[in-house]
C-alpha cells in the first residue's frame, strides 16, 4: 500500500538495527542497567506490540511504555459519570469505540447500553453534533476523551455547534494534557528513564517547543516520532545517537507530520474552547495539576457538567494495582502481581490492561510470547505446560 | 323464503389457486397468524422462490429417503445458524444469501455434500413484503448455486420492535462422504495451512455498508458457498486435517481454535496473507485488524505439507480460490498458541478477541 509499506521495509529495518546494535554498544549505562527509553504516547505503544519490536531491539536496551493512552488513565469515576449521563432519560450517550469497555466501578458503557441507555459509537465529534441534528428532541452528549491529538476536533466541533445554535449539544469533557504528566512522571523518585519517544499526533498540534524542559531541566533526550514501525526504529536509533554524541536535544523524526511550531489554527480553536482545570485525577497516576481542560464559561451550555448532574464520585484506584510502577518502567507489565490473574483484559482491574494501546493489554495480546527458551515459562503459560 | 343452508347441505369448496399474490405492501401481523393470509405470504414469496419437490406436498416436514441418502456417504453432518445481520443488503449478497452460504459452509467444511436447508424467517411487523421477495429470490439463488434445495420452512411475524426487520435462521443436512475425518483436532506439526483467497471483505463490506464511516471503500463481500471448491480441493487432497470457513472472528480465531483442539502452535507469516489493498487501507483508517475481519467466503486448509502444492493448485484452478497461498504452518512450538512473524521481521502472538474489534480513538 503507498505511504505504508514504505515505512515497513524489513529491509531498511535491518538496517537500522545493526546500527542500533553497533551504538548500544557504545552508550552501556555505567551500572550495568539496560537504557531505558520511554515511549509516550499508546499509539507507539500498540505498534511497538504490533509488529514486535521489542525483541528484535538489543538486550541493553528497554522499552518502558508510557501513559499516553487516554482510556487507559481515565479513572473509574469518570467512567461512573458516563454512566450516569448516558442513563438520563432524553440523552443520547455518544463515545470513541474503545472507551466502551473501559470498567466503572459499577458498569461499563457497554453493560450500560445492555441496560437500556441510548450509548452510541461515534467516530469523530462531528458525527455525536450531527446526532444532535438529527435528534431536537433529544440532548446528544460526546464523550470528549483524549490528549491534544483530538482536543482540536471537539473544540471545532463546539465551535460549529455554538455558530449554528444548536442547543441540544453538549460535551463531557475528559481531554487531558500530556506536557504536566511527563513532567510528573519525571519528578517522581524511583524513575530511570533515559530518554523519550516524543508522542507524534500530540506535536502535531502543539509543535516541538513544549517539550524543551525535558531536555534543558531534565537533560533527558526526546525524539517526536512516527507511528510506523521504521519511524519507531528510527527514532531509537536517533535517541542512542545523541547518548553516544553526549548530546541532550529535542529532535524531530516525523517531521512530514510535526511543524516545529505546531499548528496554529487548531490550537486557536483550544485556546478559545478549553482552559486548564486545577488539576485532574489519573489512573495509576493519580491526581496531577494542571493536568486536564474543562470548557470555558463562554461555552458553559455546552458542558456536560454544567449542564447535567454528574456524581463525580471519586473512586480509588484497585490496592493490587502496580499500574503507577509500569508507567514508570519501575517493573515490567508481566512483574505486576495480578497480571494475568485477577487483571486481564476480559476483567481489567488495572489502567493499563483497558485498551489495546495499554502497556498491560499490549503485553497480554502480543507480548507474551519471547522467542527465548527461558521464556517458555512467562507467567501466562506457567500452569499451561509448555512442551 | 329460502330456509338457511344447513352446513351439510354446502357445495364442496373449490380449490383455492396455488400462487396467491400478497396485495399488501407490508408484512402485518395477520401474516403470521396461521390463516389465509400467512397461507398467501408462504405461497407467494417462499414457495414462489424455493420451489422444489420436497417441499410441494405442504406438509409439516420434509421427508427423506434413507437409502438415497446412505449412497452418498456414511455420516450425516447437521448444523444450524441464524442470521441477523444489518444492513439487510449490503455490496455482494443480502441476508438471503447468507443464511444459505453460511449453513452450506458449515456443512460442507465437514467434507460433508450439503443437500437440503430449512428457512425459518423471524419478520417485524410492517416489512416491506417485495423486501422479502427479493430476499427469498437471493436465497433460491444461493441454494441452485450450491446445489441445495430449501425443504421446509417456518414464518412468523412479531410486533414492531420485537426484532429487527427480518431474522432468518437456517438448519442443513449433508452427508460426510466415507473415508474422510475432518477435525480441528487434527492439526499436527509439519502440516501447512493454506487460505482461500483475500481477507476481511465480508467485515468490512458490512462495517462499510452501515454507512457511518463514508469512506469510499469499494468491497464486496465475499459471501459465496464453498462447497464446490471443497470437492475439488477433497478430490486432490483427501488427507485434509482441518478445514473450517472463517466467518465471525476471521483467520485469527479459527487458527486459535485449531491450536486449541490439537495442541499445537501455528506459525503464520504476515507477507504472505492475501489482503485487498482497499481491506488494508480501511484497517490502517481505523485501527482494525484484517486477521480478525469477518468472511463469507474463506476456508482455512490444514494438511500435510507435502500436499500443500497440489492442494494450492487445486484451489487455484477454481474460481473461489484463484488467491488462495499457504500462509502458515503447524509446529511443536508453544502449545496452543499463535504466533506471527511480522512483515517487519518481528513477531508477535495472535490471540482470540475479548469482544468486538473496536475502531481506536487516535
Amino acid at each position: 500500500m503507498k505511504y505504508v509499506d514504505e515505512f515497513r521495509d524489513p529491509e531498511k529495518a535491518r538496517t537500522l538495527f545493526r546500527k542500533i546494535e553497533s551504538l548500544a554498544a557504545q552508550v552501556a549505562r555505567p551500572d550495568g542497567k539496560p537504557l531505558q527509553i520511554m515511549e509516550v504516547c499508546g499509539g507507539h505503544t500498540h505498534s511497538i506490540f504490533r509488529y514486535g519490536l521489542e525483541a528484535m531491539l538489543p538486550e541493553t536496551i528497554e522499552l518502558v511504555h508510557g501513559p499516553g493512552c487516554p482510556v487507559c488513565v481515565l479513572p473509574m469515576g469518570r467512567v461512573d459519570d458516563c454512566v450516569a449521563l448516558a442513563e438520563q432519560p432524553g440523552v443520547i450517550f455518544t463515545t470513541f469505540g474503545d472507551a466502551m469497555r473501559v470498567p466503572g466501578s459499577k458498569k461499563s458503557l457497554m453493560q450500560a447500553k445492555a441496560d437500556g441507555a441510548d450509548i452510541r459509537m461515534v467516530y469523530s465529534p462531528l458525527d455525536a453534533l450531527q446526532l444532535a441534528r438529527a435528534h431536537p428532541d433529544r440532548e446528544v452528549i460526546f464523550f470528549a476523551l483524549g490528549f491534544e491529538t483530538t482536543m482540536p476536533s471537539t473544540a471545532l466541533t463546539v465551535l460549529e455547534a455554538a455558530a449554528e445554535g444548536i442547543e441540544n449539544f453538549a460535551v463531557f469533557c475528559n481531554h487531558i494534557t500530556i506536557i504536566p504528566t511527563i513532567k510528573a512522571i519525571l519528578d517522581s523518585p524511583d524513575l530511570r528513564v533515559d530518554g523519550f519517544l516524543g508522542p507524534g499526533h500530540v506535536s502535531m498540534v502543539i509543535g516541538n517547543a513544549p517539550y524543551a524542559f525535558i531536555a534543558d531541566h531534565y537533560k533527558r533526550p526526546v525524539v517526536v516520532s512516527g507511528f510506523e514501525p521504521l519511524d519507531i526504529v528510527q527514532s531509537i536509533w536517533m535517541l542512542l545517537k545523541q547518548f553516544a554524541e553526549g548530546r541532550c536535544a529535542v529532535e524531530n523524526q516525523y517531521g512530514r507530520i510535526v511543524p516545529e511550531a505546531g499548528n496554529n489554527e487548531a490550537l486557536a480553536a483550544v485556546a478559545e474552547v478549553f482552559e486548564l482545570r486545577e488539576f485532574f485525577e489519573w489512573r495509576g497516576l493519580g491526581s496531577i495539576d494542571h493536568s486536564g481542560v474543562r470548557l470555558r464559561p463562554a461555552f458553559a451550555h455546552f458542558d456536560a457538567e454544567r449542564k447535567f448532574a454528574v456524581p463525580q464520585v471519586k473512586i480509588a484506584d484497585p490496592k493490587a494495582c502496580q499500574c503507577g510502577e509500569v508507567l514508570k518502567g519501575v517493573i515490567k507489565p508481566w512483574q505486576c502481581k495480578v497480571f494475568g490473574s485477577a487483571c486481564t483484559p476480559e476483567k481489567p482491574l488495572g489502567a493499563l490492561m483497558v485498551s489495546s494501546e495499554g502497556a498491560c493489554a499490549a503485553y497480554y495480546n502480543y507480548g507474551r510470547f519471547e522467542p527465548s527458551p527461558a521464556a517458555a515459562g512467562a507467567p501466562a503459560e506457567a500452569a499451561g505446560g509448555a512442551p | 323464503m329460502n330456509a338457511p343452508m344447513k352446513p351439510a347441505d354446502l357445495p364442496p369448496r373449490r380449490t383455492p389457486p396455488r400462487r396467491q399474490k400478497v396485495g399488501l405492501a407490508k408484512i402485518n401481523l395477520s401474516h403470521g397468524s396461521g390463516g389465509k393470509a400467512m397461507r398467501d405470504l408462504i405461497d407467494d414469496v417462499f414457495l414462489g422462490s424455493f420451489d422444489n419437490p420436497a417441499l410441494a406436498p405442504l406438509e409439516d416436514q420434509a421427508r427423506f429417503d434413507l437409502a438415497a441418502l446412505t449412497a452418498e456417504g456414511d455420516r450425516l453432518a447437521f448444523t444450524t445458524d441464524s442470521y441477523v445481520v444489518d444492513p439487510l443488503v449490503f455490496p455482494g449478497g443480502d441476508i438471503g444469501t447468507l443464511a444459505v452460504c453460511g449453513t452450506v459452509n458449515d456443512l460442507a467444511v465437514s467434507g460433508a455434500k450439503p443437500l437440503y436447508l430449512s428457512c425459518g424467517a423471524i419478520i417485524e411487523e410492517g416489512f416491506p413484503v417485495e423486501d422479502l421477495r427479493r430476499i427469498a429470490a437471493s436465497m433460491r439463488r444461493a441454494a441452485d448455486a450450491a446445489g441445495v434445495a430449501i425443504v421446509t420452512g417456518d414464518t412468523k411475524v412479531v410486533q414492531r420492535g420485537a426484532a429487527d426487520k427480518l431474522f432468518i435462521n437456517t438448519a442443513g443436512v449433508g452427508v460426510i462422504r466415507a473415508g474422510l475425518d475432518i477435525a480441528a483436532r487434527r492439526a499436527a506439526p509439519g502440516d501447512a495451512i493454506l487460505v482461500n483467497g483475500l481477507l476481511g471483505d465480508h467485515g468490512a463490506a458490512i462495517l462499510n455498508a452501515r454507512g457511518d464511516l463514508a469512506l469510499e471503500t469499494p468491497v464486496d463481500s465475499d459471501c459465496r458457498p464453498l462447497n464446490g471448491l471443497i470437492d475439488a480441493i477433497l478430490a486432490a487432497c483427501p488427507e485434509v486435517h482441518c478445514l473450517r470457513d472463517a466467518t465471525r472472528g476471521g483467520l485469527a480465531t479459527v487458527l486459535n481454535e485449531f491450536a486449541e483442539a490439537a495442541g499445537v502452535s501455528i506459525e503464520l507469516e504476515e507477507s504472505r496473507l492475501p489482503l485487498r489493498e482497499a481491506v488494508k487501507g480501511f484497517c490502517e483508517i481505523l485501527g482494525l485488524d484484517p486477521l480478525y475481519l469477518a468472511n463469507e467466503g474463506k476456508l482455512v486448509l490444514v494438511l500435510p505439507e507435502p500436499q500443500a502444492a497440489a492442494a494450492l493448485e487445486a484451489m487455484r484452478a477454481h474460481p473461489d480460490g484463484r488467491d488462495a497461498a499457504v500462509v502458515g504452518r503447524v509446529t511443536d512450538g508453544p502449545a496452543r498458541r499463535v504466533i506471527m512473524s511480522t512483515l517487519f521481521g518481528g513477531q508477535r502472538v495472535v490471540d482470540m478477541l475479548v469482544g468486538d474489534q473496536l475502531p481506536r480513538i487516535c
